[in-house]
């Protein structure tokens, strides 16, 4: 059965289902306890399944992410909650120098399915040290998958999925999306990772985008439809391994991309899939990709600035408009 | 009085095991038999041993760039380290991983770990693991004076503490973190006293005394064990060689370089199995040195036949299933 919850309900829900069905699974974290996470992630697993096995930490980064890693490797599915994504910064060696390389330092002897969990993401005045979206740091690492819903069904599927892999996963969750409602399944369900998906469809121009910003783009794409132009938009949901095979087949049959993110442009994922595109569809294509992305400044605290730096609809709107009148 | 012959007979082995295994490395090393950097455990051999020897096989260890002695006191196959140094398809990690990353993960080494401290928050999980399991399985964190210095040493302890988790911090302070005098920075004389922070004991240790080593393992162990939670061990002992194989830097002072080899662990042994424990005599153990000799020579013979890695499978192995490259 199916019903209307909010994104971080789903997010609770699919942690709820795989720690009742597999008593590896733990969560650790700040304030994740009685009080249920600073988004309420883990609202009422604490009371349901107790301080070892919902077990709240020092503000510690590195000690929740290292311990974590180190009982991956030891038979247990830990996730662990980083509370803003923003203090992945702290705890970075134990991301990238261990869990990525562990399973490939010793020949597969070793493995850490682990899940990182953090919230991503600006448009809610948080000022620069709560509001970034650093998912192409990770992407940048071998060993790393980066997992980014932008649903509630996606969020449930995706890490039921995230809990169930063999390698560390590190999934990014929207501040902006958390009250989000959609229909998400009672049961457990697995949304495959790696997998893109046409969220919705439209012949003249492919926009690639994930996170919130899908949001945004099919914002925009109901706009465009009104003038006349047809948008399909791919929602990435996985930024590490990337569906290819998604990307290439919508972008070839348009001719025409536009790839969006919220994080800055500069050396974002956006270039890694522009390229990609140029590299395999390059004789189908009919325009230059463009790339939206937020500016390369920390994101501002006034609204009237942060508007400035992140994306919005109506940037979207004009870069489509220019795509599809190139010829 | 038990009689522990069998087990000071272990030590001497184990500890020559290093000794000698690490001396043909070096000479390996200068021959370009071995690649990149190696760092060698030549003079720390009583710290691995003492501990590992009051371990069980299903105890957990995390080790250091400073790692072979580890692995070897642990019960590693010489064959299969010397292969993984020489880089060959036959390694530990079929030469992905080097000196710096060797493990027998059968033996639950967790991995030496090329990062200063980076197996420090690893063996607090793996500790953390065995207490949610309930196996009573201890996990050991071998890591050296510079990494008590590092964020990940007070954040990992203070967690260990709070949850009582069943680990052993054994700190191997061989005095220098690289180059540095670990006095000019550190306010403090005692590393041990640190746990104090984390309400746990510390206890120091003669890092060049076997039996100690064992004797304050074995309690640490069995603090672990009963639920009592982690001891910090700190253990002083000192490097013979460099910091790394090639290093000819002058940062430590001649007398205090032949002060400290003079108190060599394996010759301070075999003296104690000779003169204080009457348990063994100059030829007894020239047996076993010559035995060792023989097992280190056939693992180089081993590494040096052993095939290279095939380069079709260098970027494979990265995630559970293949990735697109």
């Amino acid at each position: 059965m199916s019903r209307s919850i909010t994104f971080i309900e789903a997010v609770r829900e699919a942690q709820e289902q795989k720690m009742e069905q597999d008593e590896r699974v733990y969560i650790i974290g700040e304030d994740i306890g009685e009080f249920g996470g600073a988004f309420g992630a883990t609202k009422g697993l604490w009371q349901r399944y107790g301080a070892e096995r919902v077990r709240e930490t020092a503000i510690s980064e590195e000690a929740i992410i290292g311990s974590s890693v180190g009982a991956a490797m030891t038979g247990m599915r830990p996730i662990a909650e980083i509370q803003f994504s923003d203090f992945m910064t702290i705890c970075m060696d134990q991301i990238v120098n261990q869990a990525a390389k562990i399973r490939y330092m010793f020949g597969g002897g070793l493995t850490v399915p682990l899940v990182i969990r953090a919230p991503i993401g600006g448009y809610i005045f948080n000022a620069a040290q709560h509001s970034q979206s650093l998912e192409a740091w990770f992407c940048h690492v071998p060993g790393l998958v980066v997992v980014i819903p932008s649903t509630p069904y996606d969020a449930k599927g995706l890490l039921i999925s995230a809990i169930e892999r063999e390698d560390p996963v590190v999934f990014f969750e929207h501040k902006k999306l958390y009250w989000t409602k959609g229909d998400v399944p009672e049961q457990m369900y697995n949304v495959p990772i790696g997998k893109a998906q046409l969220k919705r469809e439209g012949g003249d121009l492919t926009i690639i985008t994930y996170a919130y910003t899908t949001t945004l783009c099919l914002e925009a794409s109901t706009q465009l439809e009104k003038e006349g132009i047809q948008v399909g938009v791919v929602d990435l949901m996985t930024v590490s391994p990337i569906d290819r095979e998604t990307i290439f087949s919508e972008v070839c049959k348009t001719g025409r991309a536009l790839v969006v993110h919220e994080a800055s442009r500069n050396c974002g994922v956006g270039a890694e899939i522009s390229s990609l595109i140029t590299e395999h569809c390059f004789s189908s294509l009919k325009a230059p990709i463009i790339r939206i992305g937020a500016k390369h400044s920390p994101v501002p605290y006034s609204p009237v600035l942060e508007k400035a730096v992140l994306p919005q609809v109506e940037d979207i709107v004009a870069a489509a408009k220019k795509t599809v009148a190139y010829s | 009085m038990q009689d522990n012959t069998n087990l000071f007979f272990k030590f001497y082995r184990s500890m020559l095991r290093i000794r000698i295994f690490e001396s043909e490395v070096s000479e390996l090393f200068k021959r370009q038999k071995i690649f990149g950097a190696v760092h060698l455990y030549l003079g720390q051999e009583a710290v691995a041993v003492g501990v590992c020897s009051a371990l069980t096989k299903k105890d957990y260890v995390t080790s250091t760039h400073r790692g072979h002695g580890h692995v070897i006191a642990k019960g590693g196959d010489l064959n299969r380290m010397m292969a993984e140094l020489f880089a060959r398809e036959t390694g530990y990690s079929g030469g992905r991983g080097g000196s710096m990353h060797i493990a027998d993960t059968s033996l639950n080494i967790l991995g030496a770990n090329g990062i200063v401290g980076g197996g420090i928050a690893l063996a607090t999980g793996a500790a953390l693991s065995a207490k949610l399991r309930g196996t009573k399985q201890v996990a050991v964190s071998f890591f050296g004076d510079g990494a008590s210095n590092q964020g990940t040493f007070h954040e990992s302890l203070n967690m260990a503490g709070t949850d009582k988790l069943p680990v052993i911090y054994v700190c191997e302070n061989n005095l220098y973190g690289v180059f540095t005098a670990q006095t000019k920075v550190r306010a403090v004389d005692s590393i041990a006293a640190r746990a104090n922070s984390y309400g746990f004991p510390g206890v120091t240790v003669n890092g060049n005394d076997v039996l100690a080593v064992y004797e304050a393992a074995r309690a640490a162990a069995d603090r672990a064990r009963t639920g009592c939670g982690p001891t910090l061990i700190e253990a002083q002992t000192y490097r013979h060689h460099g910091h790394f194989e090639g290093d000819v830097f002058h940062y430590r002072p001649k007398e205090e370089e032949e002060c400290w080899i003079k108190r060599d662990p394996i010759e301070i042994w075999e003296n104690r199995m000779k003169e204080e424990f009457h348990i063994a005599n100059d030829v007894e153990l020239s047996e076993i040195r010559t035995q060792v000799e023989e097992q280190v020579k056939k693992a180089i013979e081993f590494a040096d036949e052993s095939p290279w890695p095939k380069p079709e499978n260098a970027y494979t192995g990265v995630y559970q299933e293949e990735v697109e490259s």
